[in-house]
């Protein structure tokens, strides 16, 4: 698909960083809000969808090809499953919590109390979220890019 | 003609009338102890309220379902949404010359 | 008794008419959006099963503690299937510009060779 005018271009720049901020504000505070990787890894993916369709699909596949959006994905799914797996190694239970309440990175006590949350605790939670939001990111972002892409002239004529 | 019309039209009344009695019948929106006299069946889930932040440390109980209590389903979900990525992609592939 | 069911209503009405979308329609657009009528309906009545009467929800951030909680379950489960409808539509959608490349018509009965 083509881009639009001028007027939608400029804006569609000046209003993508803070899509992009609140999007990864929903991911990271995960274990404190409503919200979390899959909820955050939408409204990101929205945002680059608008980017999409603001500057035309011909445009945006030569500054980003699909082979190097596959490589953040996998990375996700990895480091996913890497923390399940050291659950297992380390206290022999599958997707065990070995960081919570005295880990090393994210392993603070919660108060008793309702409190108005610290963001250092929760164990392997955090990791799992940031993990899975950007799978979630750049998986959904493949799919319309890849669609957008095949419908042009250039992308789909070959028989 | 007609024959497919009567099949078709009494299919739909059927299915109607048993998702209207079905709803109608069921617990009340909220909690019990009205006219239908049954319980939510929460034991889990209050075990799950009272004790989940001194297991795994979080503040939102949801999340701490999804990523510990049950975190198995989130590992298929996961693969699920790899597979649906995987297959689009391979569906509008090329052929470089 | 009718006025407190009103999410159950709500529920098989979805269903309906996304069955009645995917029975009598015959372009391909149509059936697709009513699965996802019928994906919807299902998801509503996941969450409306695990709601109690004056309750928040089941955070502990800044609340006032003495409070009834709704269940956190059937929300964590909902999740899942949100995200499955997403996998199953993407996977839908591109079959159908398939199949609009090669036969040229999205009406299902052209496709099946019943009229011409």
């Amino acid at each position: 698909m083509s881009g639009m005018s001028k007027i939608v271009k400029t804006i569609a720049g000046i209003t993508f960083p803070f899509v992009m901020i609140y999007g990864l504000y929903v991911i990271v505070h995960g274990h404190l809000t409503p919200g979390g990787g899959f909820q955050g890894g939408a409204v990101v993916a929205s945002g680059l969808a608008m980017i999409l369709v603001a500057f035309g699909s011909v445009w945006t596949m030569k500054k980003i090809k699909e082979k190097h959006l596959s490589v953040f994905e996998s990375t996700g799914a990895i480091v996913f499953i890497l923390a399940a797996i050291l659950g297992l190694l380390l206290a022999s239970v599958f997707f065990n919590n070995f960081l919570a309440d005295g880990g090393i990175i994210f392993g603070d006590t919660v108060e008793p109390e309702t409190n108005t949350g610290n963001i250092n605790t929760a164990g392997v939670i955090p990791i799992m979220n940031i993990a899975v939001g950007l799978k979630v990111i750049t998986g959904l972002f493949a799919i319309v890019l890849v669609m957008a892409f095949a419908t042009t002239k250039m992308g789909g004529s070959k028989k | 003609m007609n024959y497919r019309k009567v099949v078709g039209i009494s299919f739909f009344v059927v299915v109607a009338v048993f998702l209207f009695v079905a709803m109608l019948l069921s617990h009340q929106f909220g909690d019990p102890n009205y006219m239908q006299g049954e319980e939510i069946n929460s034991n889990m889930d209050d075990h799950i309220i009272e004790n989940s932040r001194e297991e795994t440390g979080a503040n939102n109980a949801v999340t701490a379902v999804v990523f510990d209590y049950r975190g198995f389903d989130t590992l298929g979900e996961a693969t699920v949404l790899f597979t649906a990525v995987a297959g689009v992609v391979l569906a509008f592939r090329r052929f470089h010359k | 008794m009718i006025a407190y069911n009103i999410p159950y209503i709500a529920v098989a009405a979805l269903i309906l008419i996304g069955l009645f979308a995917v029975v009598y329609k015959r372009n391909l657009i149509k059936i697709i959006i009513g699965i996802t009528l019928i994906e919807s309906g299902v998801n509503l009545f996941l969450i409306t099963l695990g709601f109690r009467e004056n309750s928040i929800a089941p955070i502990y951030t800044s609340a006032d503690t003495p409070k009834i909680m709704s269940l956190p379950v059937p929300q964590a489960l909902t999740l899942t299937s949100i995200v499955i409808g997403v996998a199953v539509l993407a996977l839908m959608i591109s079959f159908v510009i398939h199949i609009y490349k090669l036969y040229g018509t999205m009406d299902v009965r052209k496709i099946r060779g019943d009229e011409e």
